[in-house]
């Protein structure tokens, strides 16, 4: 007798089955690695130190400020008062209870998405939370990683359990070779207007084929970074010779026997033959344009070759009036053409977005070209190794020579949480995640993109992919 | 945790999908180190506009929130319950909610019963045409009922006892601590671990 069949997500999840539910009630799953930052964890710390309870295992646990963290100056005292408080709490939570941190001006200080796989510490086969909604971003190295709430983080430090309730299986297969200028941005941007904001609610999505089995590990990250905008718990993909080429030699990737122990396990974890997936969307890479969203949230989107929509075509009622109000919050007509849309700020940076690989395709763009007049040019690596690294590789001299500004690692413009917001109705070309009104700043404008079309956009101040750019300056 | 069984208050028509957790709460917001205190930043930027539902006097002391759906979507952020609760809010209604903010809500108390889009619009027709009356919601039975109109609900049963017995979570929890501490006994030597510090 053989044994059914099974995807990936079931194998990581029976994998760590501390206690089955019965009855309805949800199973205990067992944490192997949980990531904490300032904003949403000093009422979980509270919470604890209110019940008389420790932290389970501080060896699973590691801390990092992203959130709130100025990227200017960041040798002097943090300005506004409740930011500071804020990372002060993080950081004597962090003292209280033992637990492993990196501080701004640590060299493994970033956006906690991007420390974890640069540290080693993101692995397949390994259950990751965080309590942030982008903790999904850990899926592309076949781990099952969801983000949590405050109250969930705290009851991850006082157990390294959760309980959770069984989720259903979406295969999302993307079939084909991305034509140049196409990236995994592009790819999820177009799944998630696709199956819509909610499409993927009580899902976890596996991506899969030969056009996901060609990304790198950081574009696999894109990818499953977004897995939140279209509502599913945690995004993955199978654990291949890339994943594994990526994660050895990082400092927390395990060494010796217990390398070959762990790559022998990881092999058995891509999705069985025969498995059944509860829903299966299908994506062509072949014709696959450069996408952007027009609207308030990221299933808002078209292609770059397209026009803005009209809510009148638009048959569902919810969807129509969401549309009607997104053009008058964004102050676009239907019919527009996306790439005659003007904007003030282009931003490169956030956990979807903030990688090296990120950095040298946009300066490879913008190489010995010039900024658009007027327009604002935000560089923000997501890490402080991502930062020396540009600068190792002079990336940060590209930008600056354009005219961008070349910041320090953090979360910054995509959610304005810290000083970089932009003002009113002003509009932005951004490589973060969410539009959603008044995230970028009070009656900002953003238009989601990928670094490609950020960086061309820069050049032309309209948005734009670097096919525009023939013959430009 | 409060028990939850039956409870009736004011009920609030707010006639949009897509209601995510930034819309709910600011960023700005979650700055602050305490749980409680949020009411002021609920809806912070919808209540500038004197149209805005909770700005109109008979929704001002809302209780129950009837939405459009995939409210709650976007940022895990827990300060968007608080908020809810911290207004005043005991429960809210929607054909569809993200998961992550529902999963929240039911660690707070707030109870999220998913109802069907025609039954959503017939309870914000109910309400706009009486503003400011009542809803009753009965957990036990899971019904929302204004007057004659009655409506079912959804919970997951696992909650919905967690919300009538005013349960806490990690307590459940620490009732499988040996089954944790055997689970942790077998556990490979490969799976990662952030102490002592490598870099």
């Amino acid at each position: 007798m053989t044994a059914k069949p099974l995807t990936l997500a079931e194998k990581v999840w029976n994998d760590h089955l501390v206690a089955k539910g019965e009855n309805g009630s949800p199973d205990l799953l067992y944490i192997d690695l949980h990531l904490v930052h300032e904003v949403t964890s000093p009422q979980a710390f509270d919470g604890l130190r209110l019940a008389g309870r420790q932290v389970r295992r501080p060896d699973l646990t590691i801390a990092t400020e992203d959130h709130n963290t100025p990227t200017w100056d960041i040798d002097k005292p943090i300005a506004d008062p409740t930011s500071r408080t804020q990372i002060e709490a993080l950081r004597s939570n962090a003292k209280e209870f033992g637990i492993r941190i990196h501080s701004l001006g640590d060299i493994d200080q970033g956006i906690v998405h991007v420390v974890g796989p640069q540290l080693g510490l993101t692995m397949p086969g390994i259950t990751v939370v965080c309590g942030d909604s982008h903790t999904s971003t850990h899926g592309a190295f076949g781990a099952l990683a969801m983000g949590i709430g405050t109250s969930e983080v705290e009851h991850v430090l006082a157990t390294q359990t959760l309980p959770l309730k069984q989720f259903k299986t979406m295969a999302i297969n993307v079939e084909g070779t991305l034509r140049p200028g196409v990236t995994a941005k592009d790819i999820i941007l177009a799944v998630i207007a696709k199956i819509g904001t909610g499409g993927g609610q009580g899902y976890v999505l596996e991506y899969r084929g030969s056009a996901i089995r060609a990304l790198s590990m950081e574009a696999r990250m894109t990818i499953c970074n977004m897995s939140i905008e279209a509502g599913a718990r945690a995004g993955m993909v199978a654990p291949d010779q890339i994943t594994f080429d990526y994660l050895k030699g990082r400092p927390h990737a395990p060494q010796g026997t217990d390398w070959d122990a762990a790559v022998e396990y990881w092999k058995t974890l891509p999705t069985d033959d025969g498995a059944k997936f509860d829903e299966e969307v299908f994506l062509d890479a072949n014709t696959l344009d450069p996408f952007v969203t027009w609207g308030t949230n990221p299933g808002q989107g078209v292609s770059l070759l397209d026009v803005v929509p009209n809510p009148a075509d638009i048959a569902d009622p919810n969807e129509k009036a969401a549309a009607e109000r997104a053009l008058e919050y964004m102050d676009l007509t239907p019919g527009t053409k996306m790439k005659d849309i003007k904007v003030d700020t282009v931003f490169l940076g956030s956990c979807t977005n903030s990688r090296i690989e990120d950095l040298r395709a946009a300066a490879e763009i913008i190489q010995g070209k010039q900024k658009a007049d007027g327009v604002r040019f935000m560089v923000v690596p997501g890490s402080a190794r991502v930062r020396l690294q540009a600068e190792a590789e002079g990336l940060d001299k590209i930008f600056k020579d354009f005219g961008a500004e070349w910041r320090f690692a953090g979360c910054s413009m995509c959610l304005g949480m810290n000083p970089d917001q932009l003002a009113p109705g002003e509009r932005a070309a951004s490589t973060s995640n969410r539009n959603f009104e008044g995230r970028q700043g009070k009656g900002a404008r953003t238009h989601l993109v990928s670094p490609l079309v950020a960086a061309a956009t820069a050049i032309r101040g309209t948005l734009s992919s670097p096919a525009d750019l023939e013959g430009a300056n | 945790m409060e028990k939850f069984e039956v409870f009736t208050g004011v009920a609030v028509p707010l006639r949009r999908s897509n209601v995510d957790t930034d819309q709910i709460i600011p960023a700005v917001y979650l700055k602050r180190i305490t749980k409680t205190g949020f009411e002021d930043a609920l809806f912070s930027a919808w209540r500038n506009d004197p149209e805005f539902v909770l700005n109109q006097e008979p929704y001002k002391n809302g209780q129950v929130l009837v939405a459009g759906p995939d409210f709650g979507t976007g940022s895990s952020r827990e300060h968007a319950v608080w908020a809810l609760r911290d207004y005043g809010f005991k429960a809210v209604f929607a054909s569809k909610f993200a998961d992550i903010f529902r999963g929240n809500s039911g660690k707070q108390g707030l109870v999220t019963g998913v109802i069907s889009e025609a039954d959503t619009e017939k309870l914000w027709q109910a309400i706009e045409a009486n503003p400011g009356s009542s809803i009753t919601v009965n957990l036990v039975d899971q019904t929302a009922s204004i007057g004659d109109l009655i409506v079912h609900f959804d919970i997951d049963e696992y909650t919905k006892w967690r919300l009538l017995e005013g349960l806490d979570d990690i307590g459940l929890t620490l009732r499988d601590e040996q089954a944790i501490t055997d689970f942790e006994a077998k556990r490979e030597a490969w799976r990662p671990k952030t102490l002592p510090a490598r870099n």
